[in-house]
């Protein structure tokens, strides 16, 4: 399931560039006000020569893009606004229909409730993992194989918070289902507010996603990526204390967990 | 020796996440190339038809103060056709205009623009969205294309409504078109627009008649229409796909 959402991801935020694209500037409110746009990426003259500006091909002319055209899904010459809707559209529902997969999942196999959901302690927890998270201390030990308090908010914030805003928003701008969702409408603000949010919210997945694949590579990315893929997690005690039999555990990352330290 | 190896792994590092990323992209432009693979994501539009429709019924779309009316409502598309037939009646200010509604309809009706001013109107101020991703405010008046498709009787077998227009957007001799099926058609708020906000609709919006069908982004409402077809299937027509912008790989659908 990561590795579908990862792929329906990657669709989204290309195709959705693409989809920007087509009117590169963002408003707040129902309307677009065209001269005092929140936000806009427009080609500008810089010191190296023209910003904001690409050549979709090296023979190809200077097009004015919002986003470069590595970035989005299609390229500019290589289908338009159209194909990149149809990857949008056909991607969202896959994404969607995945993540709830993933949630039933979660909550049949009581990850949620076991590994994810905040407890007591990870509220208490929280300054110290601040502290940890900036002096790059790693975790050993049992608490190497449990979420810490702020990755725990940082996978409760892209699990029920960002999906359903980013849904949401993404059809607050459908004028057909503009037409039942009033009460939401007046809420975020209007068509152009949606679609303000609707750019905000990937663009916080997108950061999400960076800190995640960072923190995966500084956590040990080849341990990590097996337990990801075959569940089996390697987890280091410190040398001082008198670790169970044997020196190095394989824990199952899924498997039970002894809640004391050793 | 240690800096050299690490600088040719981090080097090795480097152009394999940009050849990866490269591949990755020049796939996916490779897969929209291909209409199989365009096929399989157009699955989604059946999706999203039948949800949406299923979730918001016939609801009407929201409509606003006059406060907030844009001060431009934003032409897109054609916006001064050239055509030889609209550069006629534009010199003669519309006047020899008529509306034809034919096709599967048991009388063929003709109206000139008084004419349907002369009929029961509705006003609506909506909001317009283009699919590029921009919105602006404007009131409408017109007839509710319900009144006009009754009057001309539909014959058994209607499914859909056509609307040719006089633009050649496309610039190769075509004309614009657009179809709709006949729940949108008797929504109440699909009109045959004749004035906006308050005077009779500009040449860049659609003079002098356009389709205010307001769950429908603004490409799925035409302007410069001059004639009503009931159909049975629209894949006989032009490129076969019921509209000017669908024939383009656009959805018929049109809702998000």
């Amino acid at each position: 399931m990561h590795w579908i959402n990862l792929l329906c991801m990657l669709a989204l935020v290309g195709s959705g560039l693409r989809i920007y694209n087509a009117h590169a500037a963002l408003y707040w409110g129902e309307v677009s006000h065209f001269d005092t746009p929140l936000f806009a990426t427009q080609a500008i003259a810089g010191k190296d020569g023209v910003l904001g500006a690409s050549r979709p091909g090296s023979d190809s002319a200077l097009m004015r893009l919002g986003f470069p055209s590595w970035a989005t899904i299609p390229s500019p010459g290589m289908g338009g606004l159209a194909v990149a809707r149809r990857w949008h559209f056909f991607f969202a529902w896959a994404w969607v229909i995945n993540g709830v997969c993933f949630l039933l999942w979660s909550l049949a196999s009581r990850h949620l409730g076991r590994d994810l959901a905040m407890q007591r302690r990870d509220w208490r927890d929280i300054p110290k993992s601040i502290v940890d998270h900036l002096r790059f201390r790693h975790p050993v030990g049992d608490a190497a194989a449990r979420y810490n308090p702020l990755q725990k908010l940082a996978y409760l914030l892209v699990i029920f918070v960002l999906p359903p805003l980013v849904v949401m928003t993404g059809l607050s701008m459908s004028p057909q289902m503009a037409s039942v969702l009033g009460w939401w409408m007046d809420i975020v603000g209007g068509r152009q507010s949606a679609r303000t949010l609707h750019f905000v919210a990937m663009a916080l997945f997108v950061l999400f996603a960076v800190v995640h694949v960072v923190m995966v590579v500084y956590a040990g990315p080849i341990n990590e990526m097996r337990s990801m893929i075959t569940g089996r997690f390697r987890v280091k005690y410190p040398k001082t204390e008198t670790a169970p039999t044997p020196a190095v555990q394989e824990a199952p990352a899924s498997a039970d967990r002894m809640e004391t330290r050793p | 020796m240690t800096e050299i190896i690490r600088l040719s792994r981090r080097r090795l590092l480097r152009g394999a996440v940009a050849g990866a990323g490269v591949g990755l992209l020049s796939g996916c432009d490779a897969l929209s190339q291909r209409q199989g693979f365009i096929d399989m994501l157009s699955t989604a539009e059946p999706m999203n038809r039948s949800v949406q429709r299923f979730l918001t019924g016939n609801r009407l779309a929201r409509e606003f103060p006059e406060s907030m009316i844009s001060p431009v409502f934003k032409p897109n598309g054609s916006i001064n056709p050239k055509t030889p037939e609209y550069l006629a009646l534009k010199a003669e200010n519309f006047a020899p205009y008529r509306l034809n509604i034919r096709g599967l309809v048991r009388k063929p009706l003709e109206f000139s623009v008084d004419a349907l001013r002369a009929m029961p109107s509705r006003t609506q101020i909506t909001r317009h969205d283009c699919v590029e991703g921009w919105s602006v405010i404007g009131q409408w008046t017109g007839v509710p294309l319900s009144r006009l498709l009754d009057a001309a009787g539909l014959k058994p077998g209607a499914r859909y409504v056509v609307f040719h227009c006089y633009d050649d957007l496309a610039g190769d001799g075509s004309r614009y078109y657009e179809s709709i099926d006949l729940d949108d058609a008797y929504h109440p708020q699909t009109i045959a627009a004749y004035d906006m906000n308050g005077a009779p609709v500009p040449v860049s919006n659609g003079a002098p008649l356009r389709m205010r069908i307001e769950r429908k982004l603004g490409y799925k409402q035409p302007k410069y229409v001059h004639t009503i077809e009931v159909v049975d299937s629209y894949t006989t027509l032009f490129g076969g796909k019921g509209g000017f912008w669908e024939d383009d790989g656009y959805d018929w659908y049109g809702g998000i």
